[in-house]
């Protein structure tokens, strides 16, 4: 089951490469990860999604938090929570194309965000299964280039993941 | 106020540590250290003749004492070659810091000369490291180091120090800190009442319960606690390899080491529990066999201080996580106060059990008149040392049946490699137990094999006159590689013997200053290992050989449940 891991860690040289490295070394896979300085710059937001049998993750997050610079972490596919990844996409965008491309943007809320006259940059955040979606819809032959942020997340309510 | 270089610095956090020995090998990147080092009386150090077997000898100096060995290398060659012992500590939870010189600060990265990253090198393999980026950071960092390395679920730390950082010409206020806090590391320092309860409330219902006990009772400090608790409940025990010594040898609870090499009682007793208490073992694949066969009548206990060993490879009934020492103390508290005993009438049946498991096939061995076999020369050691000696190990045939065969008393009497196994940590081991326990005998249970992997050391065992009594089982082949050949391979010796290219190694010996004997006869071998034990200053490397064409048994078959043995060449369970 694919699972998003909320990690905060000490915002020091070589914590993110020893939460990558476990992930390695230990076989375990990481589809998407993103990671920035908090309001505290001594500590990191880092944010991967994974998946596994309950007992892969089990041992996942048990070895997270046995890193030293591993401050708190939390899955947050435990319990309710909201999930958003930015893509930004270039596409091919001429003569009928021009039109159809404006109306699914719209239709996924996305952005045009740069033109030319044969490219539309589209921006549109969302959960990824949402940026998956427009995907397919525009279609591969129309897509020049795709970035995406990674998924980040953040529990729903009163709970927080801080100090 | 006391200025010091980043070099002093080093040394005097050191001697704060009480730290009393350093095992090294200079060269350019620390020989700002070195000369700290020099200029100073309170911490010896020993030279090594490779950083590999510095390493060993720090980790086996923590093993022999309980305290945190340290070791220090150049860049470069100097820190990769420790990589090894590093990784043999690390998968066996053994305290160690190892300090490494880099090459000067704003060179790292250019592929300078002697520069290795060898934090990265390392990751997998230590508990925690450091680079250290400022002089007036060496203090606190090695306050960190010695902190992460012993407590908790012990383990190596390596703090890499560029050469610029102990300059001596630039100097700083000493203070060393008296305590650490890590707000990212919490150890954990008590069990959960409610499920030593538990646990208690399950062993008094077993009808045929089993204590299983590892390294966590050696790491720990508790192996009086546990003799304590198996022998108020009367129960068996059986160890794993590294628990060896945590709980006596030669009591009659003990049914011997369990797994792949176990006795033929632990393992039956293993698969026919229906109550098993694990303490300071981490249900390691070379004793539960395949995973979905294990023990599978039997409700688990598991205490462990690391919640990451808790149910990775079998699934646990009642988990307890904390310290073994504290945790059995309050499980004998617990039961101080309870007026319920364990099922007396089953656990006769039980014992009745075990005792036909023994007699029908207990440790054994077939001898020949002409040639020794390596059981028996385990048998005289444990005899001419009355039982009381350290005893070092290198890896494959000769390691198990010195674990098979020496009933170890004590904690901390076995010093091996279990979870790297790695050959040439001997030795350098044996070395290492001196320096910690000077007046010990120390013996080295190696073969040809693995003695020639860190050989070198000789020289240093006369420099710094280590007595150690080396103990090589010469059966003139790879011999652990050569049986599974024999088992697995038709017999095909693929690069497992030396083809009459093996040195003298009586010659050997001499020639690095010792005192060598050979043994080639049953009846030599009593008369030689006296010998050898009574020239109590001298290091006697004993060359004895034995039949090459032996195998240890039980051997546990693979995919198997544990009571799937092997009991000799022709006969299985
Ligand atoms: C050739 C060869 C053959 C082998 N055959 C066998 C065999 O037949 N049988 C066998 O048993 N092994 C065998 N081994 C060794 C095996 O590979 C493992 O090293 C061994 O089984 C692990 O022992 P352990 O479970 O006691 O764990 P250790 O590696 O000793 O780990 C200790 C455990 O205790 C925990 N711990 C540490 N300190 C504390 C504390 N203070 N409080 C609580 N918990 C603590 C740790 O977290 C860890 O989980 C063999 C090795 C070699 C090289
Ligand atoms: C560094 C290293 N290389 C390879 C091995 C694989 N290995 C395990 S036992 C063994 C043979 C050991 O031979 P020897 O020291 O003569 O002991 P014997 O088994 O003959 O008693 C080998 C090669 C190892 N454990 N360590
Ligand atoms: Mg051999």
């Amino acid at each position: 089951m694919r699972r998003i891991i909320s990690i905060l860690m000490e915002n020091e040289p070589g914590a993110l490469s020893r939460v990558v490295g476990l992930f390695s070394q230990r076989g375990y896979n990481i589809e998407t990860l993103t990671v920035a300085p908090t309001n505290d710059p001594t500590l990191s937001r880092l944010t991967l999604t994974t998946s596994g049998s309950d007992r892969t993750i089990e041992q996942i997050t048990k070895q997270l938090n046995k890193l030293i610079e591993v401050v708190k972490l939390v899955d947050l596919s435990e319990g309710a929570h909201i999930e958003r990844e930015l893509m930004l996409v270039k596409l091919k965008a001429t003569g009928a194309q021009r039109a159809e491309i404006k109306r699914t943007a719209d239709i996924f809320r996305g952005q045009i965000v740069d033109v030319t006259s044969s490219v539309y940059t589209v921006q549109l955040a969302g959960a990824s299964d949402k940026l998956d979606a427009f995907l397919e819809s525009v279609g591969d032959a129309s897509i020049l280039e795709v970035v995406r942020s990674g998924v980040s997340g953040i529990a729903r309510g009163d709970k927080v993941l801080a100090l | 106020m006391e200025l010091l270089s980043g070099a002093e610095m080093l040394v005097r956090a050191l001697k704060d540590e009480g730290v009393e020995t350093v095992f090294g090998y200079p060269g350019g990147a620390v020989l700002h250290i070195y000369d700290a080092l020099f200029q100073q009386k309170s911490i010896s150090h020993v030279l090594v003749r490779h950083e590999q077997a510095a390493a060993h000898m720090a980790d086996a100096f923590s093993r022999t004492s309980g305290k945190t060995g340290v070791c220090l290398a150049t860049s470069g060659p100097g820190a990769t070659n420790t990589v090894t012992g590093i990784a043999t500590a690390y998968m066996d939870s053994i305290p160690m810091v190892v300090i490494t010189g880099q090459v000067q600060s704003d060179w790292i990265g250019d592929d300078a000369f002697q520069e290795t990253d060898i934090v990265g090198c390392t990751r997998p393999i230590v508990k925690h490291s450091f680079m250290v980026k400022k002089t007036e950071d060496i203090p606190a960092t090695i306050k960190k180091a010695f902190y992460i390395a012993s407590t908790g679920r012990p383990g190596p730390v390596l703090v890499d120090i560029p050469k610029d950082l102990t300059n001596p010409a630039v100097t700083y206020e000493y203070n060393y800190p008296s305590k650490v806090k890590l707000r990212s590391y919490n150890v954990v320092s008590k069990g959960h009442s409610g499920q030593i309860k538990k646990a208690v409330d399950l062993l008094m219902a077993a009808k045929r319960p089993i204590f299983y006990t590892g390294g966590g009772v050696i790491q720990g400090n508790s192996a009086a606690e546990l003799t304590e608790l198996v022998r108020k409940m009367g129960f068996p025990c059986t160890n794993t390899l590294m628990g060896l010594g945590g709980f006596p040898g030669d009591d009659p609870l003990f049914l011997g080491m369990l797994g792949m090499h176990g006795t033929y009682e632990a393992n039956m007793a293993m698969h026919h529990a229906d109550v098993v208490m694990a303490i300071g073992a981490r249900f390691d694949d070379r004793v539960t066999n395949h995973t979905s066969k294990f023990c599978p009548n039997a409700k688990i206990i598991h205490v462990d201080v690391d919640p990451a060993s808790i149910a990775k490879n079998i699934p646990v009934d009642i988990p307890i996580v904390g310290p073994v020492d504290q945790v059995l103390k309050e499980m004998l508290e617990q039961l101080e106060k309870t007026d319920e005993k364990p099922d007396q009438q089953a656990l006769e049946a039980w014992w009745k059990q075990i005792d036909a498991w023994r007699a029908y096939h207990g440790l054994r061995y077939e001898t020949k008149p002409d040639i020794l076999k390596p059981q028996g020369v385990i048998e005289e050691l444990y005899r001419v040392t009355n039982g009381e000696a350290i005893i070092t190990s290198d890896v494959g045939q000769h390691q198990m049946f010195a674990a098979q065969y020496y009933k170890f008393k004590y904690p901390r009497q076995w010093i091996n490699s279990g979870g790297l196994g790695t050959m040439g940590f001997g030795l350098p081991a044996a070395m290492g137990c001196l320096v910690a326990r000077p007046d010990a005998t120390v013996a080295c249970v190696t073969g040809e094999g693995s003695i020639q992997m860190n050989i070198q050391e000789l020289s240093t065992c006369l420099q710094y006159n280590f007595p150690v009594k080396i103990i090589n089982l010469n059966n003139q082949s790879l011999g652990m590689v050569r049986q599974w050949q024999d088992m697995q391979y038709q017999g095909r010796h693929s690069s497992s013997t030396y083809e009459e290219s093996l040195p003298d190694f009586i010659k050997l010996a001499e020639a690095y200053g010792h005192v060598g004997m050979r043994v080639t006869k049953p009846e030599e071998l009593e008369g030689a290992m006296k010998e050898a034990f009574a020239l109590k200053d001298r290091l006697v490397f004993m060359d004895i050989s034995v039949d090459p064409s032996e195998h240890v048994y039980p051997m546990q078959i693979k995919d198997g449940s544990m009571r799937d043995m092997w009991l000799s060449k022709t006969e299985r369970t």
